[in-house]
Formats: structure tokens, sequence, C-alpha cells
């Protein structure tokens, strides 16, 4: 852990600056950024998605992606100049000295060759060891991470692999010839809240048993207080502050890393559950799959005016199945749903265009929901125009008012194409094509999770006050439970295509709990920097 | 001294090229609207060069009859008559003008090598989106069509249809489509198939939409950079295929002028060192580096490919 400062640094960076080169012309990304490693230490590196995390990162290890160029500053690692280091000397030193995590182990990996052939690649290639030796090591890293099976799991294809465990693969890759440096970025956000402890767990273990210097690049302040020394807030480009872990969490100074803090405070008060009213959306005893496999088994819950159902549990049981066989895309084998007391058509296609225009979806990826060759007036006017037979003057003061309800000005933003926006706005333009229906009820399905805190924060924001303005039902689909306690009036937990449990908000979050929703509800990270280290020494004990 | 020689015209010609398309360029963007010019002064030289050879071809084209000297079949001369003041490219195996022949040559080949890629587009692309967008049996039907028809060697199938329905220029048009609208077809076909898995085509189909709004304007214009690509390469394909059709007698029929056809009639004059019945290759090659500059440029723009 953080051990004396008085030896030489392992990485210094003074001053960086890097530029991104956008519509023919050079803009500074990073602005002038300082960052010191010792051995053994782990820096946390936090932002929202644009300030410059991961483009440190990357020039950290003397590399930057293409279209960007490090326009000033000096990186010296272990008393080597990186940034004037040639391409052959950097080869000699990346894999070897100074390692990569990268977000998606999945995208990383590659598909063709098997895991232990991957591992063996590097120490082979930097002629560390013999490829026979590598192989054993590979065997005994797999251990250290607590893979299942460590023997057999190298000569499995990426694909056959979970992906907590790939990324658990991917960081012992990363450790095969034990660099001193290694960068991770993001390594867990792609996860479960239950996979990603084990993950967590097992690079922090591997990370102080080799004394390795780690960066850790992540926006999730949870995660960072689990396994950094110090952190490192960016905001574009520059540093806010920086401090120790403990420092930081228990007395942030900059405005800035407040207002971070103070993200997950949000929460909405519940509504009472209405008494005798025909739930606007009602799913009765659905059965459905693919294939002979039986995805949902037994489901049924109601959804009422005004208030929000979150539908919990990690991916692949069942959540976006279900709003699946809501929306008439998966024709349910036994069950119905019923929409205002009445039987819904179980295929979108026999539906009558006033069924379908009553239930809306927003989409997890707004980038793949919004189809990047049409304008926002085009995307947005469409259901308009094919509802409420809206044209000409009356479409547009409607595309209008809509973009006016998700707080983007009109006038800057009615012509342009979804890749000229951010990805907060793009969810709010999901948010205002859904509307144009004038819709009765929402499928919420993960619309936050793709975006950054202070972002999320703000889309929660506005879905709660549609739902007051517009009197709407939401099925709010997620695997995050600090959203579900920001927005949900009612839990309908999921485990293996099963409702394991639920009920109301405020009796959800007390005990007694079914063992999975203690586990959900055990396995989402808090800002204590113990809480990892308590919560195994508290599994292990049962 | 004549290697140093040949060196010095072919860096001279490509510096001449860009140059043309240096001033082509500026011209444009003065008698262009503002936000089309924005877009034309980034264009690569390339691409500014190709788009005026492309514009000399279709004007060229368009008024063959006023600037050509002679009448298109007329024999004015002499068999193979050299270079002169009246016969500025000489005369051909009949003694016809080589000049007017091949400027009438532009309007024919061009003229059908156009309509031929452009019908084969309309069809391929539009069957191969309807394919992937409905699925199902549809797909299996077409799909499976166009693999029987793909399955005949292209040359063969066209000389038989050829023959089966005469060698009018009509059924010259539709013979070569129908065979290139199958490589469309499956071009269009697999390129749409990774877009119809998108959430906004999910979303689309969930609002209600019909079928001929999901081809045409959420599947359509996801799919045009590569569409765009193949029809440059097409374009050439089809001009190799006329030229070949013809030279077999098979293709555009005398005494109509035709670029694949003169390169065949007055071959043997290459024997004497005579560059004159390269001419017309020549100009098929121009034309075809130059819609692939154009192509290229506009990929780049459509993918939002970085250098």
């Amino acid at each position: 852990m953080a051990n004396d400062k008085t030896q030489e640094p392992l990485l210094t960076v003074r001053g960086l600056r890097i530029e991104g080169k956008s519509e023919d012309q050079w803009n500074e990304i990073v602005k002038g950024v300082d960052l010191t490693l010792h051995r053994g230490e782990v820096l946390g590196l936090i932002g929202e998605s644009g300030a410059g995390k991961s483009t440190v990162g990357l020039a950290s290890m003397g590399f930057t992606r293409d279209g960007c160029r490090i326009s000033g500053g000096e990186i010296t690692f272990d008393g080597i100049d990186l940034r004037n280091a040639s391409a052959a000397d950097k080869r000699g030193l990346l894999g070897k000295r100074i390692a990569y995590v990268a977000q998606s182990a999945a995208a990383s990996f590659n598909p063709a060759h098997k895991l232990i052939d991957q591992y063996s690649e590097a120490p082979v290639v930097h002629s560390v060891m013999s490829r026979a030796d590598a192989e054993a090591d590979a065997v005994d890293l797999y251990r250290r991470m607590q893979l299942p099976d460590p023997e057999q799991i190298g000569f499995r294809y990426p694909h056959q692999v979970s992906g907590g465990q790939l990324q658990r693969a991917m960081t012992a890759m990363a450790m095969s010839c034990r660099p001193d440096l290694i960068i991770f970025d993001e390594p867990t956000t792609a996860l479960d809240v239950t996979t990603q402890i084990e993950v967590l767990a097992a690079i922090r273990d591997i990370v102080e048993q080799f004394n390795t210097a780690a960066i850790y690049i992540t926006h999730d302040l949870a995660v960072v207080a689990q396994m950094a020394d110090r952190i490192k807030v960016l905001l574009k480009g520059e540093e806010v502050e920086e401090a120790d872990t403990r420092c930081m969490l228990s007395t942030p100074k900059e405005d800035y890393t407040k207002s971070l803090w103070a993200v997950r405070s949000h929460a909405r008060p519940e509504q009472p559950k209405p008494e005798g009213e025909t739930p606007v959306v009602s799913v009765r005893n659905v059965t459905a799959g693919y294939g002979k496999v039986d995805v949902l088994q037994d489901v049924s819950f109601d959804i009422h005016k005004r208030r929000t159902v979150a539908v919990v549990g990690e991916s692949g049981s069942g959540k976006s199945t279900t709003a699946r066989v809501i929306t008439g895309l998966l024709t349910p084998r036994r069950g119905e749903v019923l929409f205002d007391g009445e039987t819904l058509p179980a295929d979108y296609r026999s539906r009558s265009r006033d069924q379908l225009r009553q239930a809306q979806m927003i989409y997890q990826m707004a980038d793949t929901a919004l189809n990047p060759k049409l304008t926002i007036r085009e995307l947005i006017g469409r259901p308009a125009q094919m509802y409420l037979g809206l044209k000409g003057k009356a479409l547009e003061d409607r595309v209008k008012d809509l973009l006016n309800l998700i707080e983007l000005e009109p006038e800057h933003y009615i012509d342009r194409l979804p890749s000229e926006l951010s990805g907060g706005q793009k969810q709010r333009i999901g948010i205002a094509r859904a509307l144009a229906a004038e819709p009765k009820f929402i499928i919420c399905d993960e619309v936050t999770s793709a975006l950054d805190q202070l972002v999320a924060e703000g889309i929660l924001k506005l879905l709660d006050r549609l739902q007051e303005q517009f009197d709407l039902a939401y099925m709010f689909i997620t695997h995050d439970l600090a959203t579900v306690r920001a927005i949900a009036d009612e839990v309908v937990v999921m485990q293996q295509g099963r409702v394991v449990e639920q009920g109301v908000k405020s009796e959800m979050f007390q005990p007694p709990h079914h063992p999975y929703t203690e586990l959900l509800l055990s396995s989402v990270p808090e800002m204590d920097p113990d809480w990892l280290s308590d919560l195994l020494a508290s599994r292990a004990a049962k | 001294m004549s290697f140093l020689m040949t060196l010095f015209w072919v860096v001279a010609t490509a510096l001449g090229a860009l140059a043309l398309g240096w001033l082509f360029r500026a011209v444009l963007v003065l008698a262009t609207p503002a936000n089309m010019a924005r877009e034309l002064r980034k264009a690569p030289l390339t691409a500014s060069f190709g788009m005026l050879v492309i514009l000399i071809y279709v004007v060229v084209a368009l008024f063959a009859p006023l600037i050509a000297p002679f009448a298109e079949s007329e024999v004015v001369g002499r068999q193979y008559q050299q270079w002169d003041s009246t016969y500025l490219l000489g005369t051909d195996n009949l003694g016809r003008d080589m000049l007017t022949r091949m400027i009438y040559g532009a309007r024919n080949t061009v003229g059908i090598a156009f309509a031929t890629t452009a019908l084969a587009f309309f069809v391929g692309s539009i069957l191969g989106l309807l394919a992937a967008v409905v699925g199902g049996w549809l797909d299996q039907f077409l799909s499976r069509v166009v693999d029987i028809l793909m399955a005949i060697p292209s040359l063969i199938f066209s000389l038989l249809l050829l023959t089966i329905f005469g060698t009018s220029v009509v059924s010259l048009i539709l013979v070569i489509a129908t065979i290139d609208a199958t490589r469309v077809f499956r071009l269009a076909r697999s390129v749409a198939q990774g877009i119809v898995v998108m959430d906004y085509i999910e979303a689309a189909k969930l609002r209600g939409e019909g079928l001929w709004h999901l081809v045409t304007r959420e599947v359509l214009p996801n799919a045009m950079a590569p569409l765009v690509a193949e029809f440059g390469l097409r374009f050439c394909f089809v001009f190799l295929a006329i030229s070949a059709l013809s030279f077999l007698g098979l293709g555009i029929q005398p005494p109509t002028a035709d670029w694949g056809s003169m390169v065949r009639d007055n071959a043997t004059l290459i024997t004497f060192g005579d560059i004159t019945p390269l001419l017309p290759a020549g100009a098929i090659a121009l034309l075809t580096v130059a819609v692939n500059f154009v192509v290229d440029w506009q990929l780049h723009r459509a993918s939002g490919l970085k250098e």
C-alpha cells in the first residue's frame, strides 16, 4: 500500500497536454495534468466521460489514440522519457513493464485464440519465460485470481467464459510479465454488481501480492474508494483535486467534488399505493422463452398510473425479456398482458395503432436507439405525425414543445443529427420520442446505465417531473439499486426468470430479505473505503 | 534517357491532373451555394479531378452530335489513315473518323454502362433490403434464386440470355443488369442485416411503421456508404462486361460506336507501333479511375473515417 515516499517515484507526469483533432482543428483535451505514482501505489482517476481520464491513462504508457497527439509536458517512467521514446523502445516496455486492462474484456480478447495462448504471448515475445513456463504460470495466476477450474479454464475460448471471469483472465494476462505498472480502464463498469465484487477483490489482492503500481480509472466513486490509495478528480482535462482516499471521502475541498459526492442523495417520495384502481399494465402468469428454453417462468406484476415499478436483477435474469413480452416482440407460451384491463394481442403486429401508441419504450443505448441519419426534427416528429396526424406548422410546434420539455433549446437542436449530441442529450431525445406519442406507459430499459452519474441524475429528475405532469406509469428495468432507491415506488426482484420478491420500495429495503435480494443489496459498493474488506470478511464468516 | 523521359511525363501528367483538380475545385466552390461549397472545399484534389473528368465525359456524351466533326458511321476516307489536320486521330479499319467514333462511343458506352449499373442497383438494393427487413421465407426465396443465378458463370449466362432475347441495346442492359443485381443484392442484404438488429429498427417496428418506411427511411440511409462504394466498382465491371460481349459479337452492334469494339476492330495497328487503338481503352481507364476517386471521397465522408 502507500509505502515510503522517499524512494524515486515510478511514474511522473508533468504538465501533460494532449490535443485531439476534430473538424480539422486541434483542440486541447488534456490541459496540463501532473501525476506521480510510487511503486506499489494505486491511484484512482475519476471524472465524467470526456474528462480525459482514459486519455491520461493511455498517455502514462506513452500512447495516444488515433487523432490525438501529446502537445506538451513530460512522461517519465522509471527514468525513461516515454514521450520521446522510440517505437521499438516502447514496444520493449509495453506488456512487459507496463500493462493495460481495458473496459470490455469481451472486446479486447481475440475471439479466435484460447485464453492461455493469449496469456503466453507477451512473456514469450518479451523473452521473459518459455512457452511451457508461461502456461504453468498462467494456471498459478488463474488460481490466484480465483477463477474456477484454473488448470482447464485457459484452454477455453473467450466466448466460453462469463464476463466476470473474462475480466479476471484479462487482469491475469496483464500480470503475466509481472509489470511495474498496470492501467485499469473501467474494468468493472460493464459487469453486474454481484460479479463486480469478485473482480474487485481479485484485482485488489493481486496488485497487493506483487506490489504493482496501478492507475485505476472509473466514474464510480464507491468503486474507487475500495481500490485506490489516492484519488485524483479530473474535469474537462484539468485536475480538480487530489488527496488520500480517506481524506477525499471525508473532506472534499472543491465544489465539483462535493457535487459528485452528493449525487446519490436524490430520492423521490414514494407514491401511496392506489386501492381498487385498474392497473395500467398487468402482466399475468407469463411464461416465455426462446427455442426450447423458458427464460421467464410464471411472471406476474401490476403497474399503476403515476407509479414506477423497478424490475431488478443481474443480467440473464429475464428483465429485458419481460419488456419484450409487454411490447409484443416476443409471444409468451402461457399467460397474458392486460392494458387498462383489456387483453393485449400477444404479437405487436396484431395490435392497433392506438395500442402501440399507449406503450412506449426508452432504450439503454441511445446511440443504437436513434437512427444516426435522421435529424432530431424527424426523430421526434415521426411519432407525432403518425399517431396524432400533425403536419407542417403544428408538427414543428409540437417538436419544439417536446424539446422544451426535455430542456433542450429548440432553435439549437432541432436540425442536428444524433452524432452531434452528447450521451445525456441523446437519451433526452429518446425520452422526447416516447413522449411524442402521448403514451400512458413507458418502459425504461436501463436508461441511465450508460451515463455518468451527474447526467444520469438529470435524466432521473426529468423522468420524475414528466411522470407528475402526464400521469405516466413507468416500468424501470435496471441492475443499479441506487437508481431503484431514487425513483421506484414498487420493486420486482427477478432471478433466473422468476420473480423472487416484490413489494413497495419502503418494505423492500427493510429486512428481512429474500436471500437473493440480500445478495444484490449487499453487493452495491458503498463510499466507505473499508466496505469491500468488511463485506468479504462477513461473507467468508457465513 | 528514354526511361527518364517516361518518368518525367508520368510525373508531369500526375501534377497536371492535380493542378486541374485544384483549379476545378476553386471554380466549383465559387459556383455552388455556401453549405455545399464548405464540403467541396474539403474535397481532396483527386476527387475534384475525378469530378472534372466525369463532367467532361457527360458534356461530350450529351452534345456528341455538336462536337463530333463527322457523322457516327460515315466513311470519310481510306482505312487506317495517319493523324492529320482533317482526321485528328486518323481513321479506323473502315475509314471512319476515329475522333468522331470516340465521341459517340462516350455516349453509347457510358450511357449503357450507367443505365445498366443504375438499374442493377435499384433492383438489387431494394430486393436485398427487403430480404433483410422481412426475413423468413421471402429472404429464403430471394437468396436461393440469387444463389442459383450466381452459380452460373456470368459470361456464359449473359451469352445464353443474349442469344435467346436477341442483341438489342435494351436486352443488353436488362441482361447485364439482372446478372449484376445479384451481386448488389448480396451486398445490400448483408449490410442491412447488420442494421435491422439495431434498436432504432425495433423502435420503428413497435411504432407500427410500414415496410416501405422501414426500408427507405430507416435502413437505406444507413446502408448508403457501402452501396455507393460498390457502385463505383460495379460501374467499371459493367464496362468490362459490355466490352467483352462486344468483342464476342453479342454486345453493342455495329455500326454503333463503342469503345470496347473499337479496340478489337483496330487491334492490328498495335503491331505497327501505332497507339490509336489504345485510345478507347485509355478512355475507359480514365473514366474508371475518375469514378473511383469520387466514390472514395464520398465513402470517406460517409463513414467518417480518420486518416
